[in-house]
């Protein structure tokens, strides 16, 4: 026993290696999948504040860019405005609102990396809550897994983990987006059955199916697809709507039946 | 300044903050992942004990995960690039004296000297780091890229610093 001790006591270098990458390895795949990264983020007002303090200087950069998008969204939404319709009285239909957007902006973002997050300064004080969406003013970003006070943190499109269900919109056809090209651009679409062809230019809309994103909000359009004859399913590769390299300003959806759908679905389940 | 210990805590705290605030937010094209706070653990002193230098590598690693979201990433391979030194510096600098707070720097082995200590290093350290990071080998050569151009440009950036905040130089 003793010449045991002897022996790990020489050897404690090594030792304390193999504990210490262990404990790391440990750390890495337990936040690896989607559902680990949720339960297992770091989100908090230190790290928050930290980002926050470095954005406040560089934010200006973007500032003009930024100032078209926003005018941008804003003619789109004014068309959309009531008194731009001519209402005949018997058309009227009353829409009750569903989902709740709340601006925020991004003060850490990463893109360079496998697995990328995107940090932005409203929390759960702002009534923001895990697994909500979160949208750019042209199309997705991702999906909120941590939220503190004051800041959440976004699992971005550009994640190993991230799967969104999607459309195509010309024909309605159910497909996957993920990400596995390295490359922050472009995206992959998944699952395309045999008897579909996309041509460059086909947009990839959200399909509304998860209780995450509503129906119809641009993913991206579509760059080349390449049909195998002998598969039954294939992949295409998908240009991104939104910059990641420039984003700034986000929204983040809140949706206001979701806890009404998931008691639904609970029931389905039981 | 002299206190070896207010020396280093001071240089780890600027590195974490300039790492976290300044090349973590860098988006070059989406290829170059500059990683530059391993200069705290490569200008750690020479005798260092070998277990309290694995031990800092993993607090130095575990705090650039926390603030990036990627927890045990850095600090798997900040302990990784630990467990190297010792053989590292016993590798090149093997025949020479070190004092014993000095540390592999500019001016106790010349540029050159620390240019391949700190290349062979950083080189390991971002070879766990991406590879982890993917935790697969689909894309082993895109990746490998990564890891090369990340090893070059953090070594530049490295030295450029150093030769930037050291006083003094050594002729060799």
């Amino acid at each position: 026993m003793r010449n045991l001790f002897v022996l790990l006591w020489k050897n404690q270098f090594f030792l304390l290696f193999i504990i210490l990458e262990t404990v790391s390895i440990i750390l890495i795949t337990r936040s690896y999948s989607y559902h680990g990264a949720l339960a297992h983020n770091t989100t908090s007002d230190i790290t928050g504040s930290v980002f926050s303090l470095y954005s406040g200087v560089t934010d200006y950069v973007n500032l003009k860019e930024d100032n078209i998008l926003l005018a941008e969204e804003n003619a789109i939404l004014r068309n959309g405005l009531q008194s731009s319709f001519l209402v005949t009285d018997t058309q009227y239909v009353y829409h009750d609102s569903m989902f709740r957007y709340i601006p925020a902006k991004v003060v850490s973002n990463s893109i360079s990396r496998s697995n990328n997050f995107i940090m932005v300064n409203k929390g759960s004080k702002h009534g923001i809550e895990k697994e909500m969406g979160v949208v750019s003013t042209l199309g997705v970003v991702g999906v909120v897994i941590g939220v503190s006070n004051n800041y959440s943190t976004i699992m971005s499109m550009l994640h190993k983990n991230m799967r969104i269900s999607a459309r195509i919109k010309k024909s309605g056809q159910l497909v996957s987006v993920v990400w596995d090209n390295n490359d922050y651009m472009l995206g992959t679409v998944i699952d395309i059955p045999s008897h579909i062809k996309l041509i460059p230019g086909d947009t990839i809309i959200t399909s509304g199916n998860s209780l995450i994103f509503q129906e119809g909000i641009i993913i991206g359009t579509i760059v080349s697809h390449n049909q195998d004859s002998n598969k039954k399913l294939s992949k295409a590769v998908l240009k991104y709507i939104t910059d990641f390299g420039t984003l700034n300003h986000v929204y983040i959806i809140e949706n206001i039946m979701k806890v009404e759908q998931d008691s639904l679905l609970k029931q389905m389940v039981n | 300044m002299n206190n070896p210990l207010i020396k280093n805590t001071v240089r780890f705290v600027i590195l974490i903050l300039v790492q976290v605030l300044v090349f973590n937010n860098m988006n070059l094209g989406g290829y170059l992942h500059p990683y530059i706070y391993v200069l705290f653990l490569l200008l750690l002193p020479v005798n260092i004990n070998r277990s309290l230098l694995l031990i800092l590598a993993f607090i130095t690693g575990i705090t650039i995960d926390y603030f990036a979201g990627t927890m045990g990433l850095n600090a798997a391979a900040s302990v990784f690039l630990a467990y190297l030194r010792p053989g590292t510096i016993r590798l090149f600098f093997g025949n020479q004296e070190f004092t014993s707070d000095e540390s592999v720097g500019l001016a106790s082995v010349g540029i050159f000297g620390f240019f391949k200590y700190s290349i062979v290093l950083v080189f390991m350290h971002q070879l766990l780091l991406f590879y982890l990071e993917v935790l697969s080998f689909n894309h082993f050569f895109f990746t490998l890229t990564k890891v090369l151009f990340s090893t070059l440009f953090s070594t530049f950036i490295i030295i450029t610093a150093l030769l930037l905040f050291s006083k003094r130089i050594k002729k060799r």
